[in-house]
C-alpha cells in the first residue's frame, strides 16, 4: 500500500452506492459564488514530491496528490466511497474477466494539446511494467499477460547475480486495437482489474513522455486532467491552473492553485489560522489536544474517516508465533477503544473488521479476534502453552506511533503477563528493510491505505501466499484458494461473498491485528465557501468554490 | 601577513578533504537501504531497488563511492539527489536563503548585545543592569523552538501583523522576526561577554588617562574603550555564523524557510550521502573563512597583534 499516497477520484453525481463514506464531504455546501470562483486562486499545503512526478513512479502523497489532480484516468472513484464509474472510459467490457474491451471516449486532450488515445495507455503500461525502468508501481501490472517477460526472475533471489535483462519491452496481454479501443488480456481471470484502473500506476501518458528521460518529463509533467501544471519550485511550490480544454464531468471551478510546501505542519497550520492558506489535509497532532483545532477552525474543521488501518503483524516465519491460539490471544488481550480514546483523542476509531469498513465489499465487524476479552485470552495462551521470552513490538521512530505501540504493549503485558515491550526502530529505511528481509523477531506495526476502493485490496496483498504485501509469510492453502475464486468470479458480488468466506478464515487465523481506523481532521480557510474531499481524504480540487 | 594568509589557506585542504570523508562515512554508516522505505508500508518491488542501487553504485566498497565523488566533486559536479535533482541546484537555491537569515541574525544580536553590554559595562550594578541580567539569562534559558513558536504565534496569528511564514522572496522585513529567534541566545551571551569586557577596560590606564586629558565621553568610549574591549565579541559573533548556518535548522522549519537545515535533515535520513557532504562542505568553508577573517581583524582591533 502507499501509505501516505492517496488515490485519486473525483465527485460521483447521483450514482446509488451500498457503502456511503462517512462525512466525507463538509464544511458550507451551499455553493459559492461562481464570478468569485471563476478567476479564484488558492493555497494549499503539500510536501515536496520525492520524485519526479511520473504516475508510475511516485507511491507518496507529496507528488501524489498533484499528480491525482493533473491525471483523469480510465475510472474515477466517487467521493463518497462506493464503487467506481467510468471517467476517460466509454466503457469496459468483460465476458470472463479475463479479456477485457476498453474502449475510451474520443478526442479528449493531453495538457499539451494531443489527443488521448488508446495508445497512449498500452505504451505507458508497457514503460511501467518493464523492469528496467524501476518504476516503483510496477507490481500494478502483474495480473497482465506477458508482465512476467518484462520482469525476469533473479537467478538467485537477493544474491549477487543479477535479473537477466527482458528480451521484450511490451507485454503480450496489451493489443491496440485502433485509436480509440484497446484490449487487455489478464493472466488469470480478475474481477476487480476494471476498479484497479483508477489508481494513478494506470494513467495514459503523452507521447512526449517517450521523446524525453522521465526524469524530465517528470520536472514538466503533461497530464488530461481538470488542472494543468504551471512551474515548479523545489521546496518552495508548485503551480498549478485550470485545463480549459478540459471536457470530462469535473471541470474546475476556481483558476489557480499554489501546493505550497512546508517542512512542518505547525507553521501551515498557523498559516491556515492567520488566513494564509486556504486548505491543510492534516491539522498537527498538538492541535487535537483537547479539540483545540476546532476550537480554532470552527466551521472550517473537517473531520473525516479514511480507508486507512492501522495494524501490527506478525512475523510468522518465526517459530514463536505459528501457533494461531497465541496470535489471537495476544489480538484479544487489546483493549483497542481504549487506544483510541486516550492516545488518539477519540479520532481514530478502534478496528473491528479485516477490511476497513469504508470499502467496497468489507462487513463491518468480521474481526472477532479484534474484540476485547481478556479472560478467553488467557485461557487460549494457556492452550497455546503460554509465551517464552520477550515479546517486542517494533515501531518505526520517525513518525509518531510510539505512544500507541507502547500502550499495546502494556495492555498485553498486563493482561497476559507476557513480557511485551514496544521497540522502537530508527528510520522507516531501517524498519522497512528488516522487514523485507523477514528478520523481525517478535510483532512489528503496519499500515494500509487502500489503493483502489474493493475488498480485494485488503486480502490478497496482504493474506494471499506470495501477496506483495505479505511480509509476515502467512500461508493458508484455503485461503489462497478462495481468494482465486473470487478473482475469477463473473462479478464484483460474488467475488465479494468469496472473499467473505477467505476472511472468516483468516479470522480464526490472526495473521496480524488490525488495531484501529484512521481519521483525517482538515481545515479550510473562510474564503472556500464549498469543498469536498475524495474518498482517500484528498482535496478534491474540482469541487472548491470561492 | 602575506605568508601567514598564504599558510593559513593551505591549512584547509587536509581539513576539506578530512572532513568530506568523515561525513560521507558517517552517512554511509547509517544502517538501512534508503531505497527499502521508499513506497511506504507496501514495500518496493524488488526491481525499483536493483535499478535505483545500480544508478548510485550503491553496492560498491565505500572507498571507490568516496573516490568517484571526489573525482566528480574536483570536476564541479555535486551529484544528484535520490529524487534525481542536482546537488548544486540544492545549493545554490537553499544556501543564500541560510545565509542570509544568518546574517539578519547576526546583525540583530550583534545590535542588540552591543548595545546591552555597552549600556551596562558603564553603568553597572543598577536598574539596566538587572534588567538586562535578567533577560539575558531569561533567553539563555529559552530553548528557540519555545522563543519562536511563541513569537510566531502572537506576531503572526493573534495580532496579525506578520504573516506566519516566511514567502519565497525572502524579504529582509520578512526576516527580522525569524533573525531575532535565531540570534535570541546568541545576543544575550555578547551582551554578557561585552559588559565584563567593557567593564574591565573602563579601570584600564589608558581610559583614564583619556579622561584626564579632557577628551569628550563620547570619544572616549566610542573610540577607545570600545575597540579594545571588542576582540571578545568579535570572536564570538565571527564564529557564531558558522553556527548560526548549521543551527537554523529549527528557525527554518517554525517559519517555513527553505535553508540547508532542512535539505542536510532530509539527507541523512535518506542516506543520500553525497547531499549531506555538499552542503557540510559549504558550511566547513564557511567556518574557516570566518576563523580566518576573525583572527585577521584581531590585528586591525589591536596594533600589538601581529601576524609574520
Amino acid at each position: 500500500m502507499r501509505v501516505s499516497k492517496r488515490a485519486s477520484g473525483a465527485l460521483a453525481v447521483g450514482a446509488a452506492f451500498a457503502l456511503v463514506a462517512s462525512g466525507c464531504s463538509s464544511g458550507n455546501n451551499d455553493g459559492g459564488d461562481a464570478s468569485a470562483s471563476k478567476d479564484g486562486a488558492i493555497v494549499i499545503d503539500g510536501t515536496q514530491p520525492e520524485n519526479p512526478l511520473v504516475p508510475a513512479n511516485t507511491t507518496e502523497t507529496g507528488g501524489g496528490k498533484i499528480i491525482d489532480w493533473l491525471w483523469t484516468g480510465l475510472v474515477e472513484y466517487p467521493n463518497n466511497g462506493g464503487a467506481p464509474q467510468n471517467a476517460l472510459a466509454e466503457s469496459i467490457d468483460t465476458s470472463d474477466s479475463k479479456v477485457f474491451k476498453i474502449k475510451i471516449k474520443q478526442n479528449t486532450k493531453f495538457h499539451d494539446g494531443t489527443t488521448v488515445k488508446a495508445e497512449n495507455f498500452v505504451k505507458a503500461w508497457n514503460w511501467a511494467a518493464y523492469a528496467p525502468n524501476g518504476a516503483q508501481n510496477a507490481s500494478f501490472f502483474a495480473d497482465i499477460q506477458g508482465y512476467s517477460d518484462l520482469n525476469p526472475a533473479d537467478p538467485d533471489g537477493d544474491g549477487p547475480k543479477k535479473a537477466p535483462t527482458p528480451s521484450v519491452k511490451e507485454m503480450s496481454g496489451l493489443k491496440v486495437v485502433d485509436d480509440w479501443n484497446f484490449e487487455v488480456t489478464l493472466s488469470a481471470p480478475t474481477a476487480v482489474f476494471p476498479t484497479k484502473l483508477g489508481y494513478s500506476a494506470f494513467m495514459p501518458l503523452p507521447d512526449v513522455f517517450f521523446t524525453q528521460k522521465p526524469e524530465e518529463f517528470g520536472k514538466k509533467p503533461v497530464g488530461n486532467g481538470p488542472v494543468k501544471f504551471v512551474s515548479w519550485q523545489d521546496d518552495v511550490e508548485v503551480k498549478l491552473t485550470r485545463f480549459d480544454d478540459y471536457t470530462l464531468r469535473d471541470k474546475m471551478k476556481i483558476k489557480d492553485v499554489t501546493v505550497k510546501i512546508y517542512q512542518d505542519d505547525t507553521a501551515a497550520y498557523n498559516d491556515l489560522l492567520a488566513g494564509n492558506l486556504d486548505f491543510m489535509q492534516q491539522v498537527p497532532v498538538s492541535s487535537l489536544a483537547g479539540d483545540k483545532w476546532k476550537t480554532d477552525l470552527g466551521e472550517r474543521a473537517i473531520q473525516t474517516t479514511i480507508p486507512s488501518s492501522g495494524i501490527i503483524a506478525f512475523p510468522i516465519y518465526d517459530k514463536r508465533f505459528q501457533n494461531p491460539k497465541l496470535r489471537k490471544a495476544i489480538s484479544l488481550s487489546i483493549n483497542r477503544q481504549e487506544v483510541t480514546d486516550k492516545i488518539f483523542f477519540g479520532n481514530r476509531k478502534p478496528a473491528d473488521s479485516w477490511a476497513n469498513p469504508l470499502t467496497p465489499g468489507a462487513e463491518p465487524g468480521n474481526c472477532t479476534a479484534c474484540k476485547f476479552d481478556p479472560t478467553q485470552a488467557k485461557q487460549l495462551l494457556q492452550e497455546a502453552g503460554g509465551f517464552q521470552g520477550k515479546l517486542t513490538l517494533s515501531y518505526n521512530a520517525d513518525a509518531s506511533h510510539k505512544e500507541w505501540m507502547e500502550a499495546v504493549a502494556q495492555q498485553i503485558k498486563t493482561n497476559l503477563g507476557i513480557d511485551a515491550v514496544a521497540v522502537g526502530v530508527p528510520t522507516f529505511a531501517v524498519f522497512r528493510a528488516n522487514i523485507n528481509a523477514h528478520k523481525m523477531t517478535g510483532a512489528y506495526r503496519a499500515g494500509w491505505q487502500q489503493d483502489y476502493p474493493d475488498v480485494e485490496n485488503w486480502i490478497n496483498p496482504l493474506y494471499v501466499t506470495g501477496g506483495s504485501s505479505n511480509d509476515g509469510l502467512y500461508s493458508n492453502p484455503q485461503v489462497d484458494a478462495l481468494a482465486k475464486e473470487a478473482s475469477a468470479a463473473p462479478s464484483l458480488e460474488e467475488a465479494h461473498k468469496k472473499f467473505a468466506e477467505a476472511v472468516k478464515l483468516i479470522d480464526q487465523d490472526v495473521p496480524s491485528m488490525p488495531i484501529y481506523f484512521s481519521g483525517e481532521q482538515s481545515g479550510h480557510s473562510e474564503k472556500i465557501k464549498k469543498i469536498e474531499l475524495t474518498n482517500v481524504g484528498e482535496l478534491d480540487i474540482t469541487s472548491v468554490e470561492l | 601577513m602575506g605568508r601567514y594568509l598564504l599558510r593559513r589557506l593551505l591549512q584547509l585542504v587536509p581539513v576539506f578533504i578530512g572532513t568530506t570523508f568523515l561525513i560521507y562515512w558517517l552517512v554511509w554508516s547509517v544502517p538501512g537501504d534508503p531505497f527499502a522505505g521508499k513506497c511506504g508500508d507496501r514495500g518496493c518491488p524488488e526491481n525499483y531497488r536493483a535499478v535505483m542501487t545500480a544508478k548510485y553504485h550503491l553496492d560498491d566498497s565505500i572507498w571507490v563511492q568516496y573516490a568517484s565523488y571526489m573525482k566528480n566533486l574536483f570536476q564541479g559536479d555535486f551529484g544528484i539527489t535520490f529524487g534525481n535533482r542536482p546537488i548544486s541546484d540544492i545549493i545554490t537555491t537553499s544556501y543564500p536563503n541560510t545565509l542570509k537569515l544568518a546574517v539578519v541574525a547576526l546583525v540583530i544580536e550583534a545590535v542588540i548585545g552591543l548595545g546591552a553590554g555597552v549600556l551596562t559595562g558603564l553603568r553597572r550594578n543598577g536598574f539596566l543592569d538587572n534588567l538586562v541580567l535578567v533577560s539575558s539569562l531569561f533567553l539563555i534559558a529559552l530553548p528557540v523552538f519555545v522563543i519562536g513558536f511563541v513569537l510566531q504565534w502572537f506576531f503572526g496569528v493573534k495580532w496579525g501583523i506578520i504573516t506566519p511564514t516566511v514567502s519565497s522572496e525572502m524579504r529582509i522585513t520578512e526576516l527580522i522576526l525569524p533573525g531575532f529567534v535565531l540570534g535570541s541566545a546568541s545576543s544575550a551571551y555578547i551582551a554578557r561577554v561585552a559588559r565584563t569586557s567593557i567593564a574591565e577596560n573602563r579601570r584600564a590606564d589608558y581610559v583614564r588617562t583619556a579622561i584626564a586629558k579632557g577628551l569628550p565621553m563620547r570619544r572616549v568610549v566610542g573610540v577607545h574603550l570600545l575597540r579594545n574591549s571588542l576582540i571578545p565579541v568579535v570572536t564570538l559573533l565571527g564564529t557564531d555564523l558558522g553556527a548560526l548556518m548549521g543551527g537554523a535548522i529549527i528557525t527554518e522549519g517554525i517559519f517555513g524557510i527553505n535553508g540547508i537545515g532542512r535539505q542536510v535533515l532530509r539527507a541523512i535520513v535518506t542516506k543520500e550521502s553525497a547531499t549531506v557532504v555538499g552542503i557540510v562542505v559549504v558550511l566547513v568553508v564557511v567556518y574557516l573563512v570566518m576563523n580566518l577573517l576573525v583572527d585577521l581583524l584581531y590585528a586591525a582591533l589591536d596594533p600589538r597583534i601581529r601576524y609574520e
